[in-house]
């Protein structure tokens, strides 16, 4: 009997864990390590934070799931790897420390055949002195997004906002990225439009002033380098749209922007160009830097080997090529195929974990130095699809040895469909309905705009609403393994 | 004196210089995005368009 040992129970974990449990049987034993108990349908969290949705509709208790998909099931986070072993064995294993109720704070350990680190991201609020409250939580200043309870309060917040408008008082919206470094932009513009959308229907988009803050060096950009696409007889860039978009809803913008300091109603910026400015808000909305969630890792001798197992931000390095090199030389084939660890071939990464050879959008920084460009986006759909390939590989390793076929999920021969939000609403909601193919532009094979513009498409409508609605429901329902659930799409 | 001419969709063009360096849907192209007859055409075409793009990914 083998054990496959899954680190992270969110979109890449839950699928990696789930396909592998049904793939493999009782034979093999697959466990699951993540220190919430319930999942969480992160991209609806949106609604949830313009008050359109209950945290309840968002998320749903694990523990019964994998009871029932017969996954062994630790509410606990990993803390370390020793992929050799210790010194009295050669058995790799996990240190975990368990966050659950009724055994917070105590450590155990687990054996492991296979590993997968499907951990996500760190909310790395504190890397902008007033984004974090210090002690790596999100600070008073702001709010956020990013999970089911960070986004009732933002959600409590903007009703506060509301209010205050609707007694007369001007309000200043500032929604954006909250470091140079950051990811995710995607949601902060569906943030930034559902609050539209729910101002006009609250009857004070008057008495809003509302500002979008981003480290993109154009609008459009979303971590991707921007995208292209074949609209009216022309090829054209994601930039025409998205500013169509902030100039048509009344939003201004301040783009290339390194948010350095985030005080009681004021942040603190630096540009592109070198200079710094100030922008004042009465709410605001700034997505953190991501990082890895700090593993460490452990040779057998004990030694600390976490440098070699993950890159500098703490994410886990896979197949990919790392060596650095200049913009002009990156290429599609940079980026990993398998997933799987250089040196510890039991030992893989999915979703957000894993560590990308380099950003996809072009590098940029201030004269000053500091680097002002997105990090590379591994949205839901990437996510589900790498960790659906990573389960395959680690189910033929185990049924069919070490020689087995390893599958392969490379982000630059993938596709992503992505709809984002423009305002929830049955007959007047609207979302940006866009596909991207490849995610990561290949311009050897796409010379021009690195893209298939055959397949890379975008459009707002209601049907997009539509889609997205129905999006959520799917993928509650697949991730609740309900029946059929192998048939619904990463 | 001549008259004004009001274009809603338009005003927002004057905000700034860069705001007038886009483009913004107009009236027509607006009520398309909430048309329900067309908008259930494109949500066929769209779900075609991505079913597509996920088989590729796969
Ligand atoms: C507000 C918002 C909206 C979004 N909207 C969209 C969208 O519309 N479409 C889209 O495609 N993508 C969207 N995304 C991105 C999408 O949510 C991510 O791409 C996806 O969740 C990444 O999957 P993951 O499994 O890598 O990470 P996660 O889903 O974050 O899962 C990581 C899991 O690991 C757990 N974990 C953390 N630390 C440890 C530890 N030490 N040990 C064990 N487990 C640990 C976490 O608790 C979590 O359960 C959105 C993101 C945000 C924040």
């Amino acid at each position: 009997m083998a054990r496959l040992v899954v680190l992270g129970g969110g979109v890449a974990g839950h699928t990696t864990a789930t396909f592998a449990a049904k793939w493999l049987g009782s034979e093999h034993e697959v466990v699951v390590v993540t220190p919430n108990a319930k999942w969480n349908w992160i991209p609806s969290n949106i609604w949830v934070g313009v008050g359109q949705m209950k945290k309840e509709e968002v998320t749903f208790d694990l523990a019964p799931v994998y009871a029932k998909a017969g996954i062994t099931y630790y509410q606990a986070k990993a803390v370390s790897l020793n992929p050799e072993g210790s010194e009295s064995s050669d058995k790799p294993f996990v240190t975990i420390e368990y966050t659950s109720a009724d055994k917070a704070g105590q450590s155990e350990t687990i054996e492991y055949d296979y590993i997968v680190n499907a951990t996500g991201p760190k909310l790395n609020f504190d890397a902008t002195p007033g984004l974090g409250d210090g002690n790596g939580q999100m600070g008073n200043n702001t709010v956020s997004v990013c999970t089911a309870d960070h986004a009732v309060h933002a959600s409590h917040k903007l009703a506060e906002a509301i209010e205050k408008m609707k007694g007369g008082t001007r309000q200043k919206f500032l929604i954006g990225t909250g470091h140079g470094m950051c990811t995710c932009q995607g949601a902060a513009f569906e943030y930034l439009f559902n609050i539209e959308h729910e101002l006009k229907k609250a009857g004070v988009r008057d008495m809003a002033d509302m500002k979008w803050i981003s480290n993109e060096s154009f609008l459009g950009d979303f971590g991707m380098g921007g995208l292209h696409m074949k609209v009216g007889g022309y090829v054209v860039s994601s930039k025409l749209f998205a500013e169509s978009l902030f100039v048509e809803r009344g939003v201004d913008w301040l783009i290339g922007a390194h948010t350095a300091k985030v005080e009681n109603g004021k942040v603190e910026y630096e540009l592109l160009d070198g200079s710094k400015g100030e922008e004042e808000f009465d709410f605001a909305m700034l997505i953190p830097p991501f990082a890895g969630v700090g593993l460490k890792a452990y040779d057998k001798t004990g030694e600390d080997i976490t440098n070699t197992v993950f890159n500098p931000a703490g994410f886990m390095k896979v197949d990919g090529n790392y060596t650095p090199k200049p913009y002009a030389e990156w290429k599609a084939s940079d980026w990993p195929r398998t997933y799987q660890n250089p040196i510890y071939s039991n030992m893989f990464a999915a979703g957000i974990a894993f560590a990308p050879p380099h950003i996809i959008s072009k590098p940029m920084s201030s004269p000053n130095g500091t680097p002002i460009n997105p990090t590379p986006p591994r949205t839901g759909m990437p996510s589900g699809i790498i960790g659906k390939a990573v389960a395959h590989s680690v189910c033929d390793l185990i049924t069919k040895g070490d020689n087995a076929h390893l599958h392969e999920a490379s982000m630059a021969e993938m596709g992503a469909a992505c709809v984002a939000s423009a305002g929830k609403g049955v007959f007047d909601g609207t979302a940006a309905a866009m596909t991207v193919y490849p995610v990561v532009p290949d311009f050897e094979k796409y010379p021009g705009t690195g893209r298939d513009t055959d397949y890379t498409f975008g459009e707002i409508g209601l049907a997009g609403h539509w889609i997205k609605h129905i999006l959520h429901f799917l993928f509650i329902y697949k991730a609740k393994l309900n029946p059929g659930w192998t048939l619904i799409p990463e | 004196m001549s008259e004004k001419k009001i274009v809603e969709e338009e005003l927002n063009f004057q905000r700034d210089f860069k705001s007038a360096l886009t483009m913004v849907p107009g009236k027509f192209a607006k009520s398309m995005r909430t048309c329900v007859i067309w908008q259930f055409i494109r949500f066929l075409a769209i779900n075609i368009k991505m079913i597509i793009v996920v088989g590729k990914s796969h």
